[in-house]
Formats: C-alpha cells, structure tokens, sequence
C-alpha cells in the first residue's frame, strides 16, 4: 500500500479495496515501526483516524476530492490548530497553534488525513535537519547521513513511506536539498504561489511551501490543493490556477535546456557531475535541446542570501519575546532580563547565529553596506535569471554539490554547511520555481536534479519532469528496508 | 572583516538574545567567517542598480478598513505564559 500514488491511493479508495481508516492505521503502524529515523516530531493518531472515518463517510457519499482519506503528514512549521506546533524549536515546545495555516485549512477541506507534524531544522534554518531540538532525522539510504534540510523530516518520512506525501518549506534550498538527500521529488514553487498565512515566518521575502512528494504527478496533485490566491497572506499572488495534470504528457520535443557553465564548474563533485550528463542524455533523447548558458552573478548569491536571510530573520524572531506565548525563563528579574534570558534559553545555536548576524547587517552604519548592497546584488541576480529564461524553456543543474554528508560532519563549521545551498539559494532570491527529482545513485546514494522555470511555470516543469519519470525508474527505488 | 567578542555582546545586547559567556568567541569566529563570505559583494559595482526587497515587485495590497477577526482572546490567553484578569503579565516596570 506505501507504495501506491496519490492517484491510486485515490482509486482504491474510491474502488473501496481499502478504507481510509485501514490506509491511516497502515501507515501509523509503519511510523511506529521507524521511529528510529525520528522523522516525526508529534504523531497525531486519534486525530489521524478521526479524519479517516471522516473521510470514509465522505467517499462513501461520493462527494470526495483527490486527495480525500488520504495521509499525509504535515512540516512542523505549518500551525495546526489544537496540535502543538514546535518548528523545530524549545521555543515552541509548549505551542498549540489557536488557528490552522491556510495550507492545513486546504487539506482539511479536501478530506487529507494529517499524520502527525514532521521534525525540520530549527525554525527551517539549517541544512541537515541537526539544528532541530527535537534531534537530528536520519536519512533512510544512510542512517548515519543527513537526510538534508530544512525539510528533513519530510523527505525522509516519504523516501521511507512514513506518509503518502508531505509538505515542506524552501527559504534557501529547504525543499530540494533534501528531496535530492533522500532521493524525493521537491517542488518550490514561485514567491507567491502558496500561502504563507499560519506558515511560521523565517525569512518573509523567500519562504515558499511547496508539495515533497514520490514523482511529479503526485507533486501536481498536492500542488493543485496547496496553490491559490489567499488574503490573509499579503505576498500571495492573484492569478488562476491551471490544472497543473494537464500538461503532465506534453511532448518534449524542442524543449530547449540551458546548462549555467557556473553550476557544473569546481566544487561539484565529479560523480555526482556525470550522474547529472546522463541525466540530461535522456532528455536529449527525449528532444530536447541543450544549449550552453552563463548566469555570471549566481557566485554573489551565498553573500546575499546570508545577509538577507539572517536580516529578515532577526526582525521575524523578535516576535519570540517570553510574554504571549512560547517559552518564558524562570523567575525573570525585570523586562529586559524576561525578554533576554527567554530568547536565549529558547533558541538554539544556528538560530542564534542568525538573528546576531542579521542584527548587524540592520544596525545604525552597516545598513548600506550589506543589506542595501545585498538587495542590489539580490536585483542582479534576478535579471540573469530573466535574461537565461528569455532564451531558454527550462534550466537544469545539480541540487547539491555532493550526496548525503555524515551526521555531525559539518555541524562545528557553519560556513561549510551554507555553502552546501551554494545551488539552491539563487532561486529563492529571484523568486522563480524549481524542482529536484531524482536522477540516479551516487555508491548507493541518491543524487537530484534540479529544474529550474520562469515565474509561474509550475505546470511546466511538472511536464518536464514527469515526461523523465516516464523513461526512468530512479524515483521508484526505496531505501532498503523500508520496502 | 572581524568582529570582536566586544561587538558580539553588544550586538547580542541589540537583539535582546542571551548567549553563554563561552560561546562568545565562537561566534565572534563564525559571524567574522559570514562577513568574508559577503566581502564579494564589494566587488561588483551596483550604483544604478535599484535594490529588490521582494520578488514580484508588486505594490502591498490594501483591504477595506472593516473588521475582519473575531475576538480570539481566551484562546490566546490559553496558550501565554503567564495572564491574570484578561491581561498579560510581566516583571513590573513602573516602580
């Protein structure tokens, strides 16, 4: 049953072959039996099958949605109403969330069945899920790796089959470094495409939820619910949503892919490299057309994104006073000692790092020499993006520079774990979409490909990569045994 | 760049964030490492270029000034740390 589809998952129930109440205690009984990946933060049983006889009673009415009895399991940076939400954090421990995200709202109404809240980095600031408090996820191909971050959790919970599909977040690589980690399909869709509304801020101007799922066409279907104008979300774009299945069997032919000379330069690891040429023969195969590109100021988007990122970050923490809700110190001795000893009991390290860094990037006489100069170089960045994607359908090139890296590998040195985004992060700062799917093994472990579109092209780039799940069979392997 | 464990405290001090007394110098290590990182920036010429703070480049949309929200205050009481009558409470601050 774990490995069905969204879409079959949806026939059998249809077809009654099994209940939804059935297909929920099949897969807490699985998160159980893996409880060692520690890829969910809280379990929600009872709600869970609640949801499922819910659903039953609603397929049995016939008027159930794709997505109807279906469980899912949802990033702990998603507010769940009357379920804790952590974000990764002691800050959070004691938090039940007073509403529902307007992504939690969407799968309510389409009759998923929520699983329980999946554990992530710390407020989604990290890259291999080790800067939770909740402890670090194991990556189903390699319990001793990273399963990436910070959507950890949920990439390790579907590569494992501990739910049908999750959410994640992407501020800086946050969906598709893990999806590639754990051999997943990642889509970050375009700044403004999902609401934000109830999805725990990091960096305001660069989170964006999208769908982690096990192949395009299950991306397309959570997608189609996670997507769409919200009014409580200020950012969130006004335009249709297509049907994003629609497009999913378009013909390849003349598609033309631009390769940055910069993403496949030093620092890539070779085999990871060679992995990624076969992956592009096929869709030569396929008829498209590579043509050679160069985006010369993607190098400035590490800079950017650490001042951008940490500024916007310190401004949203400081919500996290010790007075309304979250974590309080013990007996605090005045304001500032309250507002002090709260915050620094509350959050961990990497969190830390970021809110100093970003308040120095903020203060009085730094202000223009790195937050301005960051939000200038961010426009540069953006315009190589516009100029490839006027002459090309489609970018591609590696998600990360090499597969998974050992627990603890990278945790003493913060700067060799940003580095790690060094392909991601670009595309946050233009806004754009983008995918990581799977592409093949590197010494058993799984290597992702990114694709890359214009605004708004979601429809697209599920197209792209779903014609390539249609000729290869890498998103179908699962780590041994999770079979 | 570097930052001394001086600059650390008194930026720590700005964002109101308790750090260990040993953690100091390590971060005055890792936030010195960031501002190397950023010195690339330097080296690109951006004086025409407008900065970018958001992705769309779109004016923030307004709404008509009517209530919208239900009171939600027990429910966000519930969930404060500490509260007495409706209010929530902190050290005191007025002698």
């Amino acid at each position: 049953m774990h490995n069905k589809t969204l879409a079959e998952l949806n026939l059998g129930l249809q077809a009654k072959k099994f209940s939804s109440v059935e297909l929920t205690q099949f897969f807490l009984n699985r998160i159980d039996k893996h409880i060692q990946l520690n890829a969910y933060i809280t379990v929600t049983p009872e709600l869970a099958l609640a949801q499922a006889k819910a659903a039953d009673q609603r397929l049995a009415k016939g008027t159930s949605d794709l997505l109807t009895g279906i469980p899912i399991a949802q990033k702990d940076i998603f507010c769940t109403h009357g379920v804790v939400t952590t974000c990764g954090s002691k800050m959070l421990a004691n938090f039940t969330a007073p509403y529902n995200a307007t992504v939690v709202e969407k799968f309510n109404q389409s009759g998923a069945v929520m699983l329980g809240k999946l554990n992530m980095d710390e407020f989604a600031m990290g890259s291999s899920n080790e800067t939770s408090y909740y402890g670090a996820v194991k990556n189903p191909w390699d319990i001793n790796t990273v399963p990436g971050g910070s959507s950890g959790g949920s990439a390790a919970a579907v590569s494992a089959r501990l739910a049908a599909c999750a959410t994640g977040t992407d501020t800086g690589g946050s969906i598709r470094q893990p999806a590639a980690l754990c051999g997943i399909t990642g889509l970050k869709p375009t700044y403004g495409r999902v609401s934000r509304y109830g999805m725990i801020a990091y960096a305001s101007s660069l989170d964006q939820g999208g769908p982690m799922t096990r192949s395009a066409e299950d991306a397309a279907i959570m997608l189609q619910t996670m997507a769409g104008f919200d009014e409580k979300d200020s950012t969130s774009v006004n335009l249709p949503v297509p049907d994003y299945r629609a497009d999913l069997n378009k013909s390849l032919v003349g598609l033309k892919i631009g390769l940055p000379k910069e993403f496949f330069g030093e620092g890539l690891n070779e085999d990871v490299a060679k992995t990624l040429a076969l992956a592009i023969d096929e869709y030569r195969k396929l008829g498209a057309e590579i043509v050679d590109i160069s985006m010369p100021n993607l190098k400035l988007a590490i800079p950017a994104y650490y001042v951008i990122a940490p500024a916007e970050c310190s401004a949203n923490l400081s919500r996290f006073d010790g007075v309304r809700y979250g974590y309080r110190c013990e007996s605090p001795v005045d304001l500032t000692d309250l507002y002090t000893r709260s915050r620094g009991e509350g959050f961990g390290k990497e969190v830390k790092r970021r809110i100093l860094m970003g308040t120095y990037a903020l203060s009085t006489g730094y202000y223009d020499a790195y937050y301005l100069k960051a939000q200038k170089i961010r426009r540069l960045i953006s315009e190589d993006f516009k100029t490839a994607l006027a002459s090309v359908d489609v970018i591609m090139g590696p998600v990360t520079p090499s597969t998974a890296f050992g627990i603890g590998e990278k945790m003493d040195d913060p700067i060799a774990m940003y580095l790690s985004d060094i392909y991601t992060i670009a595309i946050n700062l233009a806004g754009v979409p983008a995918m990581s799917i799977p592409a093949g093994f590197v010494a058993g472990m799984p290597v992702g490909l990114q694709l890359i579109g214009d605004y708004f092209s979601e429809d697209r780039l599920l197209n792209i990569a779903h014609q390539y799940q249609q000729v290869t069979d890498w998103h179908n392997f699962i780590p041994t045994g999770f079979e | 760049m570097s930052l001394t464990a001086d600059d650390v405290n008194k930026i720590a001090h700005l964002a109101r964030l308790g750090i260990d007394k040993q953690d100091v110098a390590a971060y005055a290590n890792d936030l010195s490492g960031m501002l190397d990182l950023m010195t690339k920036m330097s080296e690109v010429n951006t004086d025409d270029i407008e900065p970018m703070a958001h992705p769309m480049d779109q004016a923030q949309r307004l709404r008509v000034d009517v209530v919208t929200e239900l009171n939600h205050r027990e429910e966000f009481q519930a969930i404060a740390p500490q509260v007495e009558a409706g209010l929530y409470l902190v050290p005191k601050v007025i002698e």
